[in-house]
């Protein structure tokens, strides 16, 4: 279990820091849905299920779509005032 | 601030920020030490007390339901603050472009992609309403199940045409749902005031636990936060879709 | 070691949250940054709230009794993911309206708002 919990730890911290460094929006969107499957992860091996469920739910469904459809408004704005 | 003076003034400081952290962090408990008291006692007599097996809900919606009533209500304001502000955003746009927008063409999606969105919604839908309400007996509740809920009407979205999922959720309808939530929860904190003389006292009676219909008014709150989230989401993925693809007549 | 280790993650996590706002050229990216730093609680409060040996705080297969962890942050953490979420949103939509007033989404061509 600890190292499991450790293992998981760490990848928790790449994971975050590789959805900084993921400079493009597009791209950083499925770098959140990546990082928010290994916190679920991280969470269910702390012993927290609800938790996992709810970060699940957002990070791979919510925050992705939400990026694409900011994105798509700025690039129709960007077309229409070409 | 240029953006090197920027990044340098950070790099300085954050070392300090983190010792400070750090230097709080001691002061912590060690890991796996946990030792507080309201947990302990928490997980004792949750189940006696309220028959509701998943104690992480019933601190939610019940020992707790005053702080979620007003997380709730962030979540409704920031729903309102983004409609308020994309909504005007449309009118300026109306009114400078002269362009009827109440068509939305876009390209017609795969088949596969069609028929994976015709055999994923009823699925969804269901684990969406189970998730709602089992709050009180496994882990779930109306904030996980409500995003699922919603996650089936971006699937209808996905699969077909915008305008089918105009066609499903309406905007009337979804605001409608949206506040009938956010006022139903507050109803039966209302409901614990005048029926057991506390603001949401638990005072439906409690069934067998883990039972569906157990736990009192657990899974009535459960539903109405399981609607408004559901709305509240739908509501925010409309709103920027309303004008977010470029017209493409067919 | 490990008994630290979450806790190193958390600052960790804050720190390089932190780098990613400041040094950003694009509202979007802001935006994501912050939910980084918001991971950072989550973690931070779940690692004070767990007992070693102890198991989710479900008893609908355990008996009462039975070591557990903590319920209340994990109350906490549930709740403020799915708003958090919905705040996130609004920031997206201000960065969208920033993109109309201004033409540019990086933060350094913004001015104040006029008139």
């Amino acid at each position: 279990m600890i190292v499991l919990q450790t293992a998981v730890l760490f990848a928790v911290a790449i994971g975050g820091t590789a959805v900084v460094f993921a400079r493009e929006p597009l791209r950083q969107a499925m770098v959140v849905g990546v990082y928010g499957f290994i916190l679920a992860l991280l969470f269910m091996v702390f012993q927290a299920p609800d938790v996992a469920l709810s970060e699940i739910v957002i990070c791979t469904v919510a925050i992705p779509i939400m990026i694409l459809l900011a994105l798509a408004k700025i690039r129709e704005h960007e077309e229409e005032s070409d | 601030m240029s953006f090197r003076g920027r990044r340098a003034l950070f790099l300085v400081s954050i070392p300090v920020a983190l010792l400070v952290l750090v230097a709080a962090f001691a002061g912590l408990p060690d890991f796996g030490n946990y030792s507080g008291v309201y947990g302990r006692a928490l997980n004792l007599i949750a189940v006696p007390q309220r028959h509701a097996t998943d104690v992480v809900t019933a601190v939610n919606f019940d020992y707790r339901a005053f702080d979620t009533m007003g997380e709730e209500f962030i979540l409704f304001a920031a729903v309102l603050g983004l409609a308020v502000v994309l909504r005007s955003m449309r009118e300026e746009h109306r009114r400078a472009s002269h362009e009827a927008d109440e068509e939305h063409k876009f390209d017609e999606p795969s088949s596969l992609l069609r028929a994976f969105g015709v055999l994923l919604v009823g699925p969804v839908l269901v684990i969406g309403l189970y998730i709602v309400s089992h709050g009180a007996i496994t882990p779930g509740g109306g904030f996980q199940g409500g995003v699922i809920l919603a996650a089936a009407l971006l699937i209808v979205f996905l699969a077909g045409e915008y305008l089918a999922m105009k066609f499903v959720a309406p905007h009337a309808l979804v605001e409608f749902g949206e506040a009938a939530g956010a006022g139903g929860y507050v109803l039966v904190g209302f409901g614990g005031l005048v029926f057991a003389g506390v603001f949401f006292k638990n005072f439906i009676g409690l069934g067998d636990p883990a039972h569906i219909l157990s736990a009192g008014t657990i899974p009535i709150s459960n539903g109405a936060v399981g609607i408004e989230v559901a709305g509240a989401f739908v509501l925010l993925w409309t709103e920027f879709l309303d004008q977010a693809l470029v017209i493409r007549g067919k | 070691m490990i008994s630290f280790l979450p806790y190193a993650v958390a600052a960790w996590l804050i720190a390089i949250g932190l780098y990613g706002i400041v040094t950003s050229n694009n509202l979007v990216h802001l935006v994501v940054c912050l939910s980084v730093v918001q991971s950072a609680t989550y973690v931070l409060l779940l690692a004070i709230g767990y007992k070693t040996g102890g198991q989710a705080p479900i008893f609908a297969d355990i008996p009462v009794g039975t070591t557990a962890v903590d319920p209340v942050v994990q109350a906490l953490s549930l709740v403020d993911i799915v708003v958090e979420a919905t705040v996130t949103a609004l920031l997206l939509a201000l960065a969208v309206q920033a993109h109309k007033r201004f033409g540019s989404i990086d933060p350094d061509d913004l001015r104040p708002l006029a008139g």
